[in-house]
């Protein structure tokens, strides 16, 4: 078992091993401030939750050690009050990053306060929006981080148990953090008399079974109490009754990754970086039509473009940039002209988009925005849990409106329905899920609402991208060489051979696969 | 007791109530679907929405606590659209059978669509699929009335050796089910009827008396079950001057409900009672009043001592 003076003793032996080893494989800023990824794509990015992420060899608890592990632990331990601990939370200003952005410090502060026999503390890594994998990245690359902080909230909050809550799709998560956890009580710095102290705190591994809501915290809560993962009505407090209506705190896996490093590096660094609201970075999966996509950590505060196009590289193949989709299922869209908002909870929330996990999925002009609103749509629908009546029925409804309009049979009222609709389910349902379902339709309506009425008014869609709304047609350029009728699925192109041929518009399935083929693109597509 | 605002009444209220609690204690009715007081609070059907000063969002009264100097108000402009759309998205999934549903007149989605004039409209979207459960001779259970309030699953699960039905699959989908999806005959159901009397719609029905009476008609008449110590409550219908039926009243907490004290208070009730049957390896099958009551043995003895005499 690990003494505290041993901790100094592994740092210094593996840090040096670490160095050279990276030092031989390249592509590393390693000097006085730390080990830093090198390249252009790190230059503007500020790396906190994902410091060690592709750096040390996550199964390794001695080199997570060389890069000061759990040395935050160990003078918490040895030197600092419970309430101290969340003091220094408090005044960091750390928010929730798995979406809410709660201060972390006040839910610590509030689970303190009620005295009970048992408390836990939940780490919430059932990742579910689609695009977002960071904190899959993190528990893969890093998981004594959150095993670290899960401990530091366990002291701060008297509690001796702690629960992960990781999808079961993440396997390799899975195993990391088993092999992670079986060290770190080998280490000692989990487990009983922690760092020969009186502290003791255990984590155990859930695993979710697959469904997004399991994401929202009470709904969690059930499924770990071996329940239906549906959420529960906030009578009281997670933070004052429960998992088994004991005080509970859950933390996102990125928050949990901050904050060993606030510990060691001090309030005051960590509040420098940020905006005063939303002090720290916040990792956003950048994915969609960009350039160079991945992982990018930034501080807060930083406008939209910058991310979009001086990390990422802005929109490849020619095309122009249309909308970028934060906050995954729950967020909006956000159009150019806005691009120089600065990403932090506050502003985000103000154009009626949401910072959420930090999915960042950018969209070019083929993109067809209503499209888009019934892709969420469609995920969020497959994913309500189905126990309150605004987001089991109501989103069924949305989604039906949407796909009568994008297939244009849609009607000017229905634009109207929905926008009412949308009111309802954001006012009426239960959880957060529930809420901010509409989000992605009343963010594309109120930016590209023009869209909605071309597929409703003109029956077209603008993007070129609704299969409905197509047609093609085959212009005199046609050689007759029969491809196209030979191809078609459907047979519904006639000619006869070096004679022009006609698509027969009632039967076309707009597949497509005549403009394919044809020799001398004599098909187009309006 | 507290004291706090309703509507702009000033009321004293008992402290650990809540919100829906409260108002009622005032005489105030707020709308609810999920809500029963002797059930858990789930808050799902959202209909209970209030605002209370100094929150910006909606609050289900059923799942809110008083507070001292609290000021909510039940109705307003913003609250009555949230109901309204509340109760229309659920008929747009209901089908438009009160003229005839056994429910008609107690029917509380009926009585709120009445209340608010909200009513059904044709669409061509998607509706619950019709699956009706005919499997057992005591209920009825219809899958395509169902609201899923959920508050048959919680009456069920509150008896220990009971908890046979289940919410299965989810979102739109989702549907109450026994067991692992078995019918009322295949499944463990004890034919209990404590899911029939807390189900606010007609998606379960107490089928001996389906068809007999409708709910406005007739005399009702509380007994007392006599064949255990707990003294569930049964109400007698009398129709034409003749008992017709009985029917179990909502259980209270330590009074389960059973099959066999509603065959016996039927029995000694009714006047031309149906034949009874008896569940056995997981089938429903006619028997004679003497084995549904498990009366056999005692009736035997009482034979044997009447030749003694």
């Amino acid at each position: 078992m690990l003494v505290m003076d041993m901790l100094d003793e592994i740092k210094d032996k593996n840090r040096k091993q670490l160095e050279e080893r990276l030092t031989q494989k390249g592509g590393y800023i390693i000097d006085e401030d730390g080990i830093k990824l090198d390249g252009d794509y790190f230059k503007k990015q500020v790396r906190i939750a994902l410091k060690n992420c592709d750096i040390i060899d996550p199964t390794n608890i001695e080199e997570y050690i060389a890069m000061d592990g759990y040395f935050s632990l160990k003078n918490i331990l040895n030197n600092m009050s419970q309430q101290e601990v969340i003091d220094i939370m408090k005044q960091s200003g750390l928010r929730g990053r798995g979406g809410a952005g709660f201060p972390t410090g006040r839910k610590w502060e509030t689970a303190l306060q009620y005295s009970s026999d048992k408390k836990y503390v939940i780490c919430n890594a059932d990742e579910g929006d689609p695009g977002a994998f960071m904190d899959r990245s993190i528990l893969e690359k890093d998981p004594h981080s959150v095993l670290e902080a899960m401990a530091i909230a366990g002291f701060a909050i008297g509690s001796d148990q702690g629960f992960i809550y990781v999808r079961a799709e993440y396997p390799v998560a899975v195993k990391r953090l088993k092999a992670a956890i079986a060290q770190a009580k080998e280490y000692g710095v989990l487990g009983e008399n922690i760092f020969g102290t009186n502290f003791n705190f255990d984590i155990e591994l859930r695993l979710g079974a697959g469904a997004f809501v399991c994401g929202e915290g009470t709904a969690l809560i059930e499924s770990i109490e071996g329940k239906r993962g549906m959420p529960r009505t906030k009578i009281y407090r997670t933070a004052h009754r429960g998992l088994w209506q004991k005080p509970t705190i859950i933390n996102n896996v990125e928050t949990l990754a901050n904050i060993p490093v606030i510990f060691q590096k001090g309030v005051d660094w960590f509040t420098k970086i940020g905006t005063e609201k939303s002090p720290g970075t916040k990792v956003f999966a950048l994915v969609g039509k960009i350039e160079t996509a991945g992982l990018v950590e930034v501080p807060m505060g930083m406008p939209l473009h910058e991310i979009i196009y001086d990390i990422g590289g802005g929109v490849p193949d020619g095309k122009s940039f249309k909308a970028v989709q934060t906050g995954g299922p729950s967020g909006g869209c956000i159009p150019e002209n806005l691009l120089d908002t600065p990403v932090d909870f506050e502003s985000l929330a103000k154009i009626g988009s949401i910072m959420g996990s930090g999915g960042m999925v950018v969209m070019d002009n083929t993109d067809c925005m209503v499209d888009i609103a019934k892709f969420f749509l469609d995920f969020t629908v497959d994913e309500s849990c189905g126990k309150c009546v605004p987001c089991r029925e109501g989103t069924k409804r949305m989604l039906e409106l949407l796909e009568k309009i994008t297939s244009g049979n849609g009607k000017k009222e229905d634009i109207d329905t929905m926008e009412r609709l949308a009111v309802t389910i954001s006012s009426a349902s239960l959880c957060g899920l529930g809420q901010t379902a509409a989000n992605p339709v009343v963010s594309t309506l109120r930016y590209f609402r023009d869209e909605y009425e071309a597929h409703v008014m003109d029956k077209k869609c603008p993007a070129g991208s609704c299969q409905s709304l197509l047609q093609y047609f085959i212009t005199d350029k046609c050689i007759g060489c029969t491809k196209c009728a030979k191809v078609c699925p459907v047979h519904c192109i006639s000619g006869k051979v070096k004679q022009l041929h006609v698509i027969d518009q009632d039967i076309c399935i707009k597949c497509g696969a005549c403009q394919e083929t044809c020799p001398v693109n004599a098909i187009t597509r309006s | 007791m507290i004291n706090m605002v309703i509507d702009g009444k000033k009321v004293k209220v008992s402290r650990d109530s809540t919100v829906l609690e409260a108002a009622k204690q005032v005489g105030i009715d707020i709308p609810a679907l999920c809500y029963d007081k002797n059930l858990e609070i789930v808050a799902a059907c959202r209909l209970c929405v209030v605002e209370i000063d100094g929150k910006n969002k909606l609050e289900t009264s059923c799942s809110t606590k008083v507070r001292e100097g609290m000021n909510v108000n039940t109705h307003s402009e913003k609250i009555d659209t949230v109901r309204k759309d509340v109760l229309q998205l659920l008929l747009d999934s209901h089908p438009n059978d009160c003229l005839t549903c056994q429910k008609a007149g107690e029917c509380l989605l009926q009585k709120y669509a009445y209340e608010y004039d909200v009513n059904f409209v044709k669409h061509d979207g998607a509706m619950r699929p019709h699956l009706v459960d005919t499997s057992s001779p005591y209920i009825l259970k219809d899958d395509s009335k169902c609201i899923l309030c959920g508050k048959c699953v919680r009456t069920c699960s509150e008896v220990a050796e009971r908890q046979v039905l289940a919410f299965a699959d989810r979102g739109y989908d989702t549907r109450i089910v026994l067991d692992a999806d078995q019918t009322l005959e295949t499944s463990s159901c004890v034919s209990c009827n404590r899911c029939v009397t807390v189900c606010p719609v007609g998606a379960l029905i107490d089928k001996r008396t389906l068809g007999k009476v409708r709910s406005w008609e007739g005399e009702k008449q509380v007994v007392k079950c006599k064949s255990c110590q707990y003294g569930c409550n049964f109400e007698v219908i009398k129709n034409r001057g003749k008992n017709i039926a009985v029917k179990a009243m909502e259980p209270t907490e330590g009074r389960p409900l059973c099959l066999r004290g509603r065959l016996t208070t039927e029995f000694i009730n009714v006047d031309k009672p149906e034949k009874p049957f008896r569940k056995i390896d997981g089938k429903f099958e006619e028997t004679s009043w003497t084995k549904a009551l498990g009366l056999e043995e005692v009736m035997e003895k009482m034979e044997l001592l009447k030749e003694d005499e």
